[in-house]
């Protein structure tokens, strides 16, 4: 007999698997189920460079915060309850990374051509704004049929990795989640070369049917490269129903933008430790 | 006697005036994005138009009048998650009001960045959805802080297209936009001028032309006879306390003058 692939992994071992210069792209939304503890991870790399694609929260925040930031494509990023990232703001003023905005239903067709492997999708989004102005990646289509419709065509936004939080999964990698909203996970994976999953915990795949109908089973194994089991991963993002934004620990997040010294005591104080060491110190607050 | 402004809150008018946007919008998502904006529709629906649909403000249609918050739970009427939100969104089936850090004469709507794009003095949330809205719904605007910097003679950028860059796009491309009116903290904008300029519809109780012109970056259009906004009725204002926003959060966004 043969094994199936062993996916388990660790985010540490995930992250070996890129280099500098390497778009990555993270799913959830905002500050919502994003794959923090592979963030955390990447921060302690001497990955440098990134193309960073993300509907994004903290996680383009503090990747910014740190200059592993070289282009950013996103439509919007926010904290939520905090509507405007402080971190990501300060990049953007300052100039330190490249900026290539989208709509976020134009971002939606992107993922979806690169999850599709075709060049573009048409769409009417973007006409008469001032998006065609300020990413320059974006180019007009006519539509070929009798009706010869002038439409924006979408670019695929292919990455070279993908990282995702799930609240569980298989070790294979069939993903589910629980939430209120599955978000864009899925054509990440589809858009993505090398598939990395994270998740609250792992159990057996007979018993993914008692945790969650049919439907909650959004992520397939056939999308997923690596597994990685990372207890309160998302934190301190969403990850409902088994946990909510950790509001005090953002604020705090958010406060270490005001100066460079309240960022490096960030980092010392969260950053610069293991994930297990991490999660200790959360728990003990 | 009291003055009439006096016997009104503030923040009822203005949801009135945001419940008035939504008026034969018929069987449509009304999507209005805030907390007054999300208040003055679920009064609509409560009201003169019972067919339109809500969300809870995540992923989910829901029945309830209750803006904010469903002891028990809300009724839901259907899964919508943020990927199902672009069907409505380019199928058309929908009116959103949006907020707007700028808007100017025509409508065009800024909540990307203010100054220079490329190297912003102040970086806000990013394009969002605007883009897509507006060339393909029905469009309103929210805006709390009437002013001049936010009712502007021009936009720093342009997110949300107003109606002369929909004009410029020709009829085939433009035939979706529609930008309905704006709803601030002082008055009712709307664009029904021959060239879509923005114009005063009608000013809010305590409120004069004068304090609306000087609120406002450019010249409005200003017809001779202002109306005043329209006023909550005994039973809306009963429905608004009672059901809709039980905790005042619109007296919070708006507070009395």
């Amino acid at each position: 007999m043969t094994a199936p692939r062993n996916k388990r992994c660790t985010e540490e071992e995930a992250v070996a698997e890129l280099r500098s210069g390497m778009t990555i792209g993270f799913g959830g939304w905002g500050s919502r189920r994003k794959p923090m503890s592979a963030v955390r991870a990447i921060l302690r790399s001497d990955l440098t460079d990134l193309t960073v694609v993300s509907w994004g929260g903290p996680d383009v925040g503090l990747l910014c915060a740190a200059g592993k930031v070289k282009r950013l494509l996103y439509a919007f990023v926010s904290l939520d309850s905090i509507p405007l990232e402080p971190h990501f703001r300060a990049a953007r003023q300052s100039g330190a990374i490249e900026d290539e905005p989208y709509d976020e239903g134009m971002f939606l067709l992107g993922l979806q051509a690169a999850a599709w492997r075709v060049p573009f999708l048409p769409t009417r989004v973007g006409l008469g704004s001032d998006l065609l102005r300020d990413n320059p990646r974006l180019r007009m289509v006519t539509s070929p049929y009798d009706d010869g419709e002038e439409l924006v065509a979408a670019p695929a936004i292919p990455m070279d990795a993908a990282f995702v939080h799930m609240n569980r999964s298989d070790a294979r990698g069939n993903g589910q989640y629980l939430g209120p909203d599955p978000y864009f996970d899925d054509l990440f994976l589809g858009a993505a070369e090398k598939r990395f999953l994270s998740t609250e915990r792992i159990v057996p795949t007979e018993q993914l049917s008692e945790e969650g109908p049919p439907q909650s089973l959004v992520i397939s194994r056939l999308l997923v490269d690596g597994v990685i089991e990372a207890p309160n991963g998302a934190h301190f993002t969403s990850c409902a129903p088994d946990y909510d934004r950790d509001e005090a620990f953002q604020k705090q997040y958010a406060a270490s933008a005001k100066s460079p010294e309240a960022w490096d005591e960030f980092r010392t104080s969260w950053l610069d430790l293991s994930e297990a060491d991490y999660q200790a110190k959360v728990r003990s607050l | 006697m009291s003055e009439l402004h006096e016997l009104v809150h503030r923040a009822d008018v203005c949801v009135v005036a945001v419940a008035e946007c939504f008026r034969g919008d018929g069987e449509i998502l009304a999507n209005p994005i805030g907390t007054i904006p999300m208040i003055g529709g679920r009064l609509a629906r409560a009201t003169f138009e019972p067919d339109l649909a809500m969300t809870d403000g995540e992923a989910r249609l829901i029945a309830d009048d209750a803006a904010f918050a469903w002891p028990g739970g809300p009724v839901v009427e259907h899964f919508n998650p943020y990927r199902h939100m672009f069907d409505w969104v380019w199928n058309g089936r929908r009116h959103v009001m949006m907020g707007a850090t700028q808007v100017d004469r025509y409508g065009n709507q800024n909540i990307a960045a203010i100054g220079d794009y490329a190297r912003p003095k102040v970086q806000l949330l990013g394009y969002r959805g605007a883009p897509g809205n507006t060339i393909n719904d029905v469009t309103s605007y929210w805006v709390p802080n009437h002013s001049p910097a936010v009712v502007c003679e021009a936009v720093d950028t342009v997110c949300g297209i107003g109606w002369d860059r929909a004009a410029a796009l020709g009829p085939e491309a433009s035939r979706y936009h529609e930008i309905r009116r704006v709803v601030t903290n002082l008055c009712v904008l709307d664009f029904e001028t021959p060239d879509h300029r923005m114009r005063l519809r009608s000013v809010h109780p305590g409120v004069t032309v004068d304090e609306v012109r000087d609120a406002t970056g450019f010249d409005l259009v200003v017809p001779d006879d202002v109306p005043g906004s329209r006023l909550p009725t005994p039973d809306e204002v009963e429905l608004i306390d009672s059901v809709i926003d039980p905790d005042g959060l619109r007296l919070r966004e708006v507070p009395d003058p």
